[in-house]
C-alpha cells in the first residue's frame, strides 16, 4: 500500500464506564458535530468508541483497533496510551475493537490492518487517548483535596500531591474523573519522559499464546453449531455443473449439500463429517475461461510483453539516449512466481445468522469491509451485524481481501444451514484458493559509462493489479500505474542520472492479492540483484556502489553502514563463506542485511543475516527484533522454495509437503541492530522481508559467480 | 462406538465415529482447542499431543488407535516439561501469531523428558516437523535450552 497519511483527526471524548469507570474515547468531526457525542450506545461494557478505559479497580483496559496477527500491536498500542496515562504497566490489558468507524485507519478511511501502518497511524491517537485520561484522572485528584491540578503529578497509576503527602489510586478517580470535561489542549509527554515507550517490554497475549486459550477464529464455538467444508471450483472462474449429493448426504452427522457460487458446501455435525462428506461428492464442473491456463504460458506471455515498453511510471532524464550511448549494456530477466500466503491458521470464518441479526467471528485484517460484504450478502441492517475480530493465525494480507472471500462464502453457508455454522477452509483450499501474490516479471537494463558508472537503468515490470476494481483504486492507481506493482522502483532512491520504470498490467483469470511487503517483495529483489551484477561489471565493491548512489540519503545509508559493519563486510571470512548485501526502503522503514552462507557438503547452508533497522521512534525494541527474525524466516522461505504454479488452470500444490516452509534447522542466526532514531515510528511488519533474498543471492554469486534471477532457487542452485 | 480415553489424567467416554481423527475430538468433543489444525497431513506440527508419552500428529491418529491410551495436550497442567517451556516461551516471548505455538512445545516437551541437555542437533531433529510460518525458530531453539536449563537446575 502507498505510503499512509495521517488524515482526518479525531475529537476526544469523555463518558463514564457502564458499571463505573472512566471511559476516553474519540469521535470524528461530523458526529460531534451531529451531537453524537452525547448518544453513545454502549457495547458489552465499553462504548463503540472508547480507546481506553479506566475501571474503578483500577484495571485499565486499552481497545485495540488493529488485528493481532504476531506483528505485536496489542503490546505496542497499549505501551503508547499506557506511557501518556502514567498507568502500573501490570494493570494494563485489552480488548479488540468491534467495528465502528471511530476505529478506522485515518489515512484509508476503513478499519484494516495492513501496509505496516498501525503505529505510525495510532501513535498520536493511543498517546492522545492516555493523556486525556490522566489530565481528567489528575483533575478529579486536586477538585477532591482543593489544590492546583499542576501540583500533582502520577506515577504508576497513582496521582500524588507531593506537598501534601496525598496520593489516590487512579481506580478510585475513575468515578469523579468521568464527570469531567476534557481540558482543550492536553500536551503529550516530551519524548525524555517516557517510562514504557522504548523498552523491550514483555507481550500481553504470551501467555494466552503458550497455554492454548488465546483464541482465533477456528478456536470459536457455539452452541449448536454446525461446520462446514466447501469442494472449490478446481479453477478460477469456473461453476459446479452437477452435483450428486446423495453418497455425501448418506454420511452419518451430514446435514446439507449447498451449491454457493465458489463451490458446493458439506454441513455437517463435525468437521470430520463435512469431511467425509466432501470427499463423497461427487461432481461436475464447467471449468470455464480459464481452464487452459499454465504457468509457463504465462511466463511466455509476460517475457513477450516485457520486450516493449509498457506505462511510464517515471522518467527522469534521457534513459534512452543514455543507454544507447553506453559503453557497456547489461540486459537481463528476472522472473517471480504466485506466492500463497499460507498462514498457519488456515481461513475460517464463524457465522450466528438469525432472523434479523448477525454475529461473525474471523480474525480478519479487514474490518469494514468484511462487515460490509457480509451485512450485504446476508441482506441485513448493518447496524444489526456484529462482527467479533479474535487473534489471527497468521495474516500477512491474506485476510485482508476486498473481495471478502471466505466471508461471504461462510455468510452465504449460514443463510442455507439455519443454525450457527463454522466455515473451515482445509490447508489444500488455503492453498488452492487464490490471492497470491502476482507472479511478476522484470527486465532491467543498465547502461555504464567507460569509467563503469550507471548512466542509464530501465526496469520495465510485468504484472497483475490486485487494486483494479477495489475502492483502493482512487488512492492507489494514479494515471494508470498501480503504486503496488511499482513501488520500490519507480521510488527509488538511488540516484541513476536517467531512469525508466515501466509497467505493463496484465488481466489474468488468477486472483491476487497483497502479500506481507506488497510490491517490495518482487522489486527489492530484482534491484538489489541487478545492482549486485552492474557492481561485479564494473569491478566495484557492492557495498562502495549502493554509497556512492545513496549519497545525500542518511536513512538508507545509516542501515547499510551499520549491517556492513556489524557483519564485517570487507573482512575475511571463514574459507568456503561468502557474504551478499542487499538495503531497501520501504513503508517508510530502512532495513540492510548482510547474508553470509556456505556450501556444507554440497549443499547451501545459509549461517547468518545481520539485519539494520531505520523504523523511526521504536515502541518496543523486542518487537522489532522479532518481526526481523521472523523475516529473515519468511523471506527465505519464498526465496527457497515457494511457488505457486498452475497447469490445464489448476494449481498444482497443495500443502506443506509441495509448498515448504523454512524449518528450524535450516533457520540461520539473526543479528538485528536498531538504528537510534526520533523520527515518527514507522512499520516492522513487512519492511524486512524485501532484503532478504537479494542478501541471499548475492552471497550465491560471491561464492559460485552464478547469478540467481528467478524465485524460488532451482534444487541445483541449492547444490554446489 | 463408545470409546474411552484418557485426556489431560482424566477418563472421558465419548460416542463418535471411530475414523475421526483425535485431533478433531479434541477440538469439537471435548473442546480443547489449544491443538491446532494446521495441515491435516502429518506436515506441520501444530497438532502435536503426546500419547503415553510420545509425540503424534494428531490430525492423523483416528481416535480408535487412542482406545485406553493416555493423551496429553497443551491444557495440560502439572507437566513438568510443559510447564518448564511455557515459562521459557513465556521469558523471552517466542510466539509472534502464536497459532503453531502449542505444537511446538509439545514437541518440544518430548525431547525435554528424553535428552536433560539437547544439543542444537537434538533440537533439528526432535522440531523439524513443527512449522512456524512466523519464523520464531531462532527464539523456540534458545527457549528450548533455557527450559532445559531450568529442568537441570532443579527449578
Ligand atoms: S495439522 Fe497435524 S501435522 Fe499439521
Ligand atoms: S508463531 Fe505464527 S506460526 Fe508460529
Amino acid at each position: 500500500m502507498g505510503a499512509p497519511s495521517i488524515g482526518r483527526r479525531r475529537f476526544l471524548q469523555v463518558s463514564a464506564a457502564l458499571g463505573g469507570g472512566l471511559l476516553i474515547g474519540f469521535v470524528w468531526p461530523e458526529s460531534a458535530r451531529a451531537g453524537a457525542s452525547t448518544a453513545l450506545l454502549p457495547e458489552g461494557d465499553f462504548a463503540p468508541n472508547a480507546f481506553v478505559r479506566i475501571a474503578t479497580d483500577g484495571r485499565v483496559t486499552v481497545i485495540i483497533n488493529k488485528s493481532e496477527m504476531g506483528q505485536g500491536p496489542t503490546t505496542s498500542l497499549c505501551m503508547l496510551l499506557a506511557d501518556e496515562l502514567d498507568a502500573d504497566w501490570p494493570k494494563v490489558g485489552f480488548e479488540f475493537a468491534p467495528v465502528d468507524p471511530v476505529y478506522a485507519h485515518p489515512g484509508f478511511g476503513i478499519q484494516m490492518t495492513g501496509g505496516s501502518t498501525s503505529t505510525f497511524a495510532m501513535s498520536i491517537p493511543m498517546r492522545q487517548a492516555g493523556a486525556a485520561a490522566r489530565a481528567l484522572l489528575v483533575q478529579a485528584a486536586a477538585n477532591a483535596w482543593h489544590v492546583e491540578a499542576s501540583a500533582c503529578r502520577t506515577e504508576k497509576s497513582f496521582v500524588i500531591h507531593d506537598a501534601s503527602g496525598r496520593r489516590s489510586a487512579y481506580g478510585d478517580l475513575a468515578d469523579a474523573a468521568a464527570r469531567l470535561t476534557l481540558p482543550a489542549d492536553v500536551p503529550l509527554k516530551d519524548p525524555k519522559d517516557f517510562r514504557l515507550i522504548g523498552k523491550p517490554l514483555k507481550r500481553l497475549d504470551t501467555p494466552d499464546k503458550v497455554n492454548g486459550t488465546a483464541v482465533f477464529a477456528i478456536d470459536v464455538h457455539l452452541p449448536g453449531m454446525l461446520t462446514a467444508l466447501v469442494a472449490h471450483v478446481p479453477v478460477f472462474g469456473g461453476k459446479a455443473k452437477r452435483i450428486d449429493s446423495a453418497a455425501a448426504l448418506a454420511i452419518p452427522g451430514v446435514k446439507q449439500v449447498v451449491d454457493v457460487g465458489s463451490g458446493v458446501a458439506v454441513i455437517a455435525s463435525s468437521f470430520w463429517a463435512a469431511k467425509k462428506g466432501r470427499d463423497a461428492l461427487k461432481l461436475e464442473w464447467d471449468l470455464g475461461p480459464n481452464a487452459g491456463m499454465s504457468s509457463a504460458g504465462l511466463r511466455a506471455q509476460y517475457k513477450k510483453l516485457a520486450e516493449g515498453p509498457g506505462m511510464v511510471a517515471r522518467e527522469d532524464g534521457d534513459p534512452k539516449g543514455a543507454m544507447n550511448s553506453a559503453a557497456q549494456v547489461l540486459d537481463v530477466e528476472y522472473e517471480l512466481p504466485y506466492l500463497a500466503h499460507a498462514p498457519m491458521e488456515p481461513l475460517n470464518c464463524v457465522v450466528d445468522l438469525r432472523a434479523d441479526s448477525m454475529e461473525i467471528w474471523a480474525g480478519t485484517q479487514f474490518q469494514t469491509v468484511d462487515h460490509a460484504a457480509a451485512s450485504a450478502t446476508a441482506g441485513l441492517d448493518p447496524q444489526k451485524v456484529k462482527l467479533h475480530t479474535t487473534f489471527l493465525g497468521g495474516g500477512f494480507g491474506r485476510r485482508a481481501n476486498p473481495a471478502s472471500d471466505y466471508i461471504v462464502e461462510a455468510v452465504k453457508i449460514a443463510m442455507a444451514a439455519k443454525a450457527p455454522v463454522k466455515l473451515v477452509w482445509t490447508r489444500d483450499d488455503d492453498m488452492r484458493g487464490g490471492y497470491y501474490r502476482p507472479m511478476w516479471h522484470s527486465r532491467i537494463r543498465a547502461g555504464l559509462d567507460a569509467s563503469g558508472a550507471i548512466a542509464s537503468w530501465m526496469h520495465t515490470i510485468v504484472g497483475q493489479s490486485f487494486i483494479v476494481g477495489t475502492p483502493f483504486e482512487p488512492f492507489i492507481i494514479k494515471d494508470g500505474i498501480d503504486g503496488t506493482s511499482v513501488e520500490g522502483s519507480a521510488d527509488t532512491d538511488y540516484a541513476f542520472p536517467n531512469l525508466q520504470v515501466d509497467l505493463h498490467t496484465t488481466t489474468v483469470g488468477v486472483p491476487t492479492l497483497w502479500w506481507r511487503s506488497v510490491g517490495h517483495s518482487h522489486t527489492a529483489f530484482v534491484i538489489e540483484s541487478f545492482l549486485d551484477e552492474v557492481a561485479h561489471a564494473s569491478k566495484t565493491d557492492p557495498l562502495e556502489l549502493r554509497r556512492k548512489l545513496l549519497a545525500g540519503k542518511p536513512r538508507n545509508l545509516g542501515v547499510l553502514e551499520l549491517a556492513a559493519e556489524k557483519a564485517g563486510w570487507g573482512t575475511p571470512l571463514q574459507h568456503g563463506h561468502a557474504r551478499g548485501i542487499a538495503v531497501h526502503h520501504s513503508f517508510e522503514s530502512y532495513v540492510a542485511a548482510v547474508a553470509e552462507i556456505s556450501f556444507e557438503g554440497g549443499r547451501l547452508r545459509v549461517h547468518k543475516y545481520t539485519v539494520a533497522v531505520d523504523c523511526g521512534r521504536v515502541v518496543n525494541p523486542d518487537t522489532v527484533q522479532a518481526q526481523l527474525q521472523g523475516a529473515v524466516g519468511f523471506g527465505l522461505t519464498a526465496t527457497l522454495y515457494s511457488a505457486i504454479t498452475l497447469e490445464a488452470g489448476r494449481v498444482v500444490q497443495s500443502n506443506f509437503h509441495d509448498y515448504k516452509m523454512l524449518r528450524v534447522q535450516e533457520m540461520p542466526q539473526v543479528e538485528v541492530h536498531i538504528m537510534p532514531s526520533e523520527e515518527p515510528s514507522t512499520g516492522i511488519g513487512e519492511p524486512g522481508v524485501p532484503v532478504m533474498a537479494p542478501a541471499l543471492c548475492n552471497a550465491i554469486f560471491a561464492l559460485t559467480g552464478k547469478r540467481l534471477r528467478n524465485l524460488p532457487l532451482r534444487e541445483e542452485d541449492l547444490r554446489s | 462406538m463408545a470409546i474411552e480415553l484418557n485426556v489431560n489424567g482424566e477418563k472421558r467416554t465419548l460416542d463418535v465415529d471411530p475414523s475421526t481423527p483425535l485431533l478433531w475430538v479434541l477440538r469439537e468433543t471435548l473442546e480443547l482447542t489449544g491443538t491446532k489444525f494446521g495441515c491435516g497431513a502429518a506436515q506441520c506440527g501444530a497438532c502435536t499431543v503426546h500419547l503415553d508419552g510420545h509425540a503424534v500428529r494428531s490430525c492423523v491418529v483416528p481416535v480408535s488407535a487412542v482406545a485406553g491410551k493416555k493423551v496429553t495436550t497443551i491444557e495440560v497442567s502439572g507437566n513438568r516439561e510443559v510447564s518448564a517451556l511455557q515459562k521459557a516461551w513465556t521469558a523471552i516471548d517466542v510466539p509472534q501469531c502464536g497459532y503453531c505455538q502449542p505444537g511446538q512445545i509439545m514437541s518440544a516437551a518430548v525431547l525435554l523428558a528424553e535428552t536433560t541437555t539437547p544439543s542444537d542437533s537434538d533440537i533439528d531433529a526432535c522440531m523439524s516437523g513443527n512449522v512456524c510460518r512466523c519464523a520464531t525458530y531462532v527464539r523456540i531453539r534458545s527457549a528450548i535450552h533455557d527450559a532445559a536449563a531450568s529442568l537441570k537446575g532443579g527449578k
